[in-house]
């Protein structure tokens, strides 16, 4: 058949399709490169809207003053403290609830009291103002705690990481059972280091999460000095609506343009690099996670 | 092995797996399921702080008339379903499409790249991406011109004027939606792409002996391949139905637009943390919990009778 030549339509969809999607993937760029170029250019030419995706009147002051701001450091540095203690946190404790949810219900009887627990736990959700005062009650309120105790457990990585244990050979636990090693020697030294790939999947979104999520620093902080980046972001860049609650659209359309535009940019980019760095190992990794997560169950 | 030593064995394994799941399961009842009850008893209650939960006055579905008179409950919920429903069917068709369109593709360092660049909007939380996009989408104003989108658009000749995307109650709506998809398409374009790779090959070759071009092999080979984790995709998205995306709106929003996008999440902020009005907040978050784990539920059942999929 001369079906192996490339008929016209053939060729013609194809060129189509390599603009189509080289014009979808520059939509993603455009914004971030925005950003970029904005963050590197004089105020004034961002005021007469001259910068799209190359720097005008390159400049790296916005850059010297944020370096030089406190408020932007001491956020980094609450951030910074989060994340090192509350990713391990979740890491440990995925492991503590995956092991022994993997085992068969004969292997362990009350396993399905704990899954139906988790199950209460993962679905039902208590709501704002309930979990704010439980928080509140248990003395978390301006600590770093707040931040890292109500969400230890993350039940979707712990889902992920028990159906990864599950495609384990019994084998390998039965023989080191044998040798006379404990449930836990055997989650130690045989399941750990086979599972690396899933537990590296389920440090890195523990760390995305940790890192992006900007709301606790926000509801559970009386003060500005114990928000983490993103909360500092928050009111930095966005909020101006919360204090707007009352105003007419005339002003709140001035007001979100007068701050300066290349600060911001400065400080979101600053705010972006840590992710860039860990981009490259996430990209490895994510979608042995969501694979594993989503599609095998 | 005899019986009982058999039996010892299971007790010391089973004795260590309680340890483990001691201090998890003691967090997760303190700050996941603690709250459920304290919910519960607020919803019925003239809550009052300073009188605690088993101080505060009883005061029986008081609360929940209020919220059916109120006049911010009813168009927050038709928000709140208009923008999910959209969201849901936009992630999951625009993905499907964008992985078929990327699986055509065999230049391998151009298929690389586009995946590297499309799957990073996703890792971006929504306080950088309102950043990025109040600025790319403002109109301008007295002290500034028109940002990216509007200039483009200006320069195109597609618009007249400057249109305030955010800020108006006829572009809000449409604007969550699309950004939403663009924040996500790629990654969620992961599964899809996934499952591409799955088909076997064989089956392209037999439609094509049989006369089938690339547009009849997508109809007949690739859409069936890939159904059943369109359909199991679909199932596992009905549970959000009452989740238009609080960390989105809350950052985008503004009173100018409450009409079109206040949703259910961020009237359970303003009533709970802004007005301190307790006992309607937890009121209106109870009725969402309830509805939520009833359609999450329906899901994983049709999930698990339809695609064979179990969540534990």
């Amino acid at each position: 058949m001369e079906k192996t030549r490339k008929s016209k339509g053939r060729k013609v969809f194809l060129c189509l399709n390599y603009v189509i999607v080289a014009v979808i993937t520059l939509s993603c760029m455009i914004p971030l490169l925005n950003l970029l170029a904005m963050s590197f250019s004089s105020s004034q030419a961002i005021i007469e809207n001259r910068v799209f995706l190359l720097p005008v009147d390159f400049t790296t002051r916005a850059y010297e003053y944020v370096l030089k701001n406190k408020e932007f450091w001491t956020s980094v540095m609450v951030s910074a403290k989060r994340v090192l203690l509350g990713v391990p946190l979740n890491v440990v404790m995925t492991i503590l609830v995956a092991y022994p949810l993997s085992k068969s219900d004969h292997a362990f009887p009350a396993r399905k009291y704990y899954v139906a627990f988790m199950l209460v736990a993962m679905l039902f959700n208590g709501g704002l103002m309930p979990t704010y005062f439980i928080v509140a009650k248990t003395g978390l309120i301006d600590t770093i705690w707040s931040l890292v105790l109500p969400g230890a457990v993350p039940i979707f990585s712990c889902i992920v990481l028990m159906n990864f244990f599950r495609g384990i050979p019994e084998e390998l636990e039965e023989s080191a059972r044998l040798d006379g090693a404990n449930q836990f020697q055997v989650l130690i030294r045989i399941f750990l280091p086979l599972s690396k790939p899933s537990i590296a999947t389920v440090t890195l979104f523990s760390l995305i999460w940790h890192w992006n999520s900007w709301f606790e620093g926000l509801i559970y902080s009386n003060y500005t000095q114990n928000y983490p980046l993103q909360s500092y972001l928050q009111t930095l860049v966005v909020s101006t609506t919360e204090a707007l609650r009352t105003s007419d659209l005339k002003t709140i359309m001035e007001l979100t343009q007068v701050n300066d535009t290349n600060m911001k940019s400065a400080q979101i980019f600053i705010s972006v690099i840590p992710l860039m760095l860990v981009y490259p190992f996430l990209q490895k990794y994510f979608t042995t996670g969501l694979t594993l997560g989503s599609v095998k169950g | 092995m005899t019986h009982t030593k058999k039996r010892r064995y299971r007790n010391s394994s089973t004795f260590l797996f309680h340890a483990m799941l001691f201090f998890p399961v003691a967090l997760l009842f303190l700050y996941n399921v603690l709250p459920i009850p304290a919910g519960i008893l607020m919803a019925f209650q003239n809550f009052q702080p300073g009188k605690g939960f088993f101080g505060s006055e009883f005061v029986g579905f008081k609360n929940f008339i209020r919220l059916w008179r109120l006049p911010d409950t009813l168009p927050a919920l038709r928000n709140t379903v208009v923008i999910a429903v959209w969201k849901i069917a936009g992630n999951l068709m625009v993905p499907i499409v964008f992985a078929l369109l990327l699986n055509e593709i065999r230049v391998k360092w151009f298929k690389r790249t586009v995946q590297t660049i499309t799957y990073l909007p996703y890792f971006l939380s929504w306080v950088i991406v309102a950043g990025i996009l109040i600025k790319f989408l403002s109109p301008g104003s007295a002290a500034s011109e028109p940002g990216f989108l509007n200039t483009v658009l200006l320069n195109l000749g597609l618009i007249k004027e400057p249109v305030y995307f955010l800020g108006t109650n006829a572009t809000f709506q449409g604007t969550i939606v699309v950004s939403d998809i663009w924040k996500g398409f790629g990654y969620n374009s992961i599964v899809y792409l996934a499952a591409l790779t799955g088909i076997d090959p064989s089956l392209y070759e037999a439609a094509a002996i049989d006369g089938a071009g690339r547009w009849k092999q997508t109809v007949h080979v690739t859409l069936p391949g890939i159904a059943p984790f369109i359909a199991l995709m679909t199932i596992l998205s009905i549970g959000n139905v009452l989740n238009a995306g609080f960390d989105q709106i809350f950052n985008l929003y503004s009173p100018a637009v409450y009409a079109s996008g206040d949703i259910i999440d961020t009237l359970v902020y303003r009533m709970g943390l802004v007005n301190k009005q307790y006992s309607l907040s937890a009121a209106i978050g109870l009725l969402k919990s309830i509805v939520s784990c009833i359609l999450v539920l329906a899901g994983y059942r049709l999930a698990d009778r339809y695609a064979g999929y179990k969540v534990w």
